[in-house]
């Protein structure tokens, strides 16, 4: 029998809203985010589970995650 | 007013993500608030509060008063009203008794609604006027740069305690309810999901609802208290300063120690301000 195929995500973050407060990062409960300089940046999408909690903490409207 | 959607009950993370830009005016984001300030998570779950009301964007009032907190109904696409510190809840009365169906959500801070604000916040509380109270806490002044706040807990730093305030605090919820608010609650921007709900919960109440919601100032609270990261700030105060009911049932008065509890604390029902004037002036017109 084979696996059902994992659900894939994707990260969009508008460069021009974030500010790069790391809560996003932080508190992502798989570390797919890390602080890129002053703004945040994907590094392990292949973990992302789309719960979506960075966006729901993100203060400044500068991070959605949506099914791939 | 339009008719009320039921509830969305399908769980946020089946959904692709909450679209917000409806909600928001055109062309303001980025907002003023600093990197990590709370008071754009609460707006966030705000929104998504409404959301699930099925409210018509045009049948909702946002009042608010000065600090950081109040510029929130700057950013969104409903009637609002930026007034003067302190006084939100003296304009929110008068639109409310002037437009009764309008629903009336009131922004504030600790200081706009408990220092300056106070005398008219218990007032409020005390006519159950149909509205919705949101007390963004952040246990400090901001906007003018971190001074204590009724709220600034005991031993904690700031502009005016320069050694640690030695003050006792205000609960912003004990207040609300022996004030005569029928709805009291309790969020933090840390539980976002939670705090929509709670949210909803007080839009959806009728009579004055008032919500003690935890938020974080780390430009000025958390610098002056040695909190390093935003995150850390929340943690502290949000995660480990607060407990569920469920979570509180099962704890020692010991163990509740320093730890206020979120949710929905209380809730009853009391003749409603504008429809008791209705009443009123149904009898004096000898109707
Ligand atoms: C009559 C009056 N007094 C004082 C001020 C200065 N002032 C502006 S905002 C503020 C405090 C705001 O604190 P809070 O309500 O907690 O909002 P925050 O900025 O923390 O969100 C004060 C004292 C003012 N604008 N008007
Ligand atoms: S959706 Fe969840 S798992 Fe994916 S990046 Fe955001 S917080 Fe991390
Ligand atoms: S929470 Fe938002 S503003 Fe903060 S780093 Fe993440 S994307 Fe940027
Ligand atoms: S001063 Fe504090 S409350 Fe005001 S925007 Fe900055 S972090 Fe937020
Ligand atoms: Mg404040």
């Amino acid at each position: 029998m084979t696996e059902p195929a994992k659900k894939l995500w994707r990260i969009e973050i508008n460069e021009k809203l974030c500010k790069g407060c790391g809560i996003c990062a932080d508190f992502c409960p798989t570390n797919v985010l890390e602080m890129k300089g002053i703004i945040v940046g994907v590094v392990n999408l292949d973990k992302c589970t789309g719960c979506q909690l960075c966006d729901l903490r993100c203060p400044d409207f500068a991070i959605q995650v949506f099914p791939r | 007013m339009s008719t009320q959607a039921a509830p969305r009950t399908v769980p946020y993370k089946e959904k692709t993500p909450f679209d917000y830009s409806s909600y928001l005016r055109k062309g303001k984001l980025p907002h003023i608030w600093c990197p990590g300030c709370g008071h754009g998570i609460v707006l966030k779950s705000l929104l998504r509060a409404i959301d699930a009301t099925g409210l018509n964007k045009d049948d909702i009032a946002l009042v608010s008063g000065i600090g950081c907190s109040s510029r929130t109904p700057g950013y969104v696409d409903f009637n609002t009203l930026h007034t003067v510190h302190g006084r939100s809840l003296a304009y929110a009365t008068g639109l409310k008794l002037a437009k009764p169906k309008l629903k009336v959500i009131v922004i504030t801070g600790d200081g706009d609604a408990l220092a300056i604000g106070g005398n008219h916040f218990i007032h409020a509380c005390r006519r159950n006027m149909d509205m919705t109270i949101m007390v963004y806490n952040n246990y400090i002044y901001g906007m003018t740069s971190g001074q204590s706040s009724p709220t600034t807990p005991q031993g904690m730093i700031s502009t005016t305690a320069k050694y640690g305030s030695i003050e006792p605090v205000f609960d912003t919820c004990d207040i609300a309810k022996a004030a005569g608010a029928t709805l009291v609650g309790r969020g933090t921007a840390y539980h976002c999901q939670e705090l929509e709900k709670t949210i909803y919960d007080a839009i959806m109440h009728k009579g004055t609802a008032v919500l003690d919601i935890l938020d974080s100032c780390p430009t000025y609270y958390g610098r002056f208290n040695k909190v390093k990261g935003n995150s850390e700030l929340m943690e502290i105060a949000e995660k480990d300063g607060t407990v569920s009911q469920a979570q509180a049932a099962k704890m020692t008065t010991e163990q509740l120690q320093g730890k206020l509890v979120r949710g929905i604390l209380h809730r009853t029902e009391r003749p409603e301000y504008c429809e008791e004037y209705e009443k009123l002036m149904a009898k004096a017109q000898g109707k």
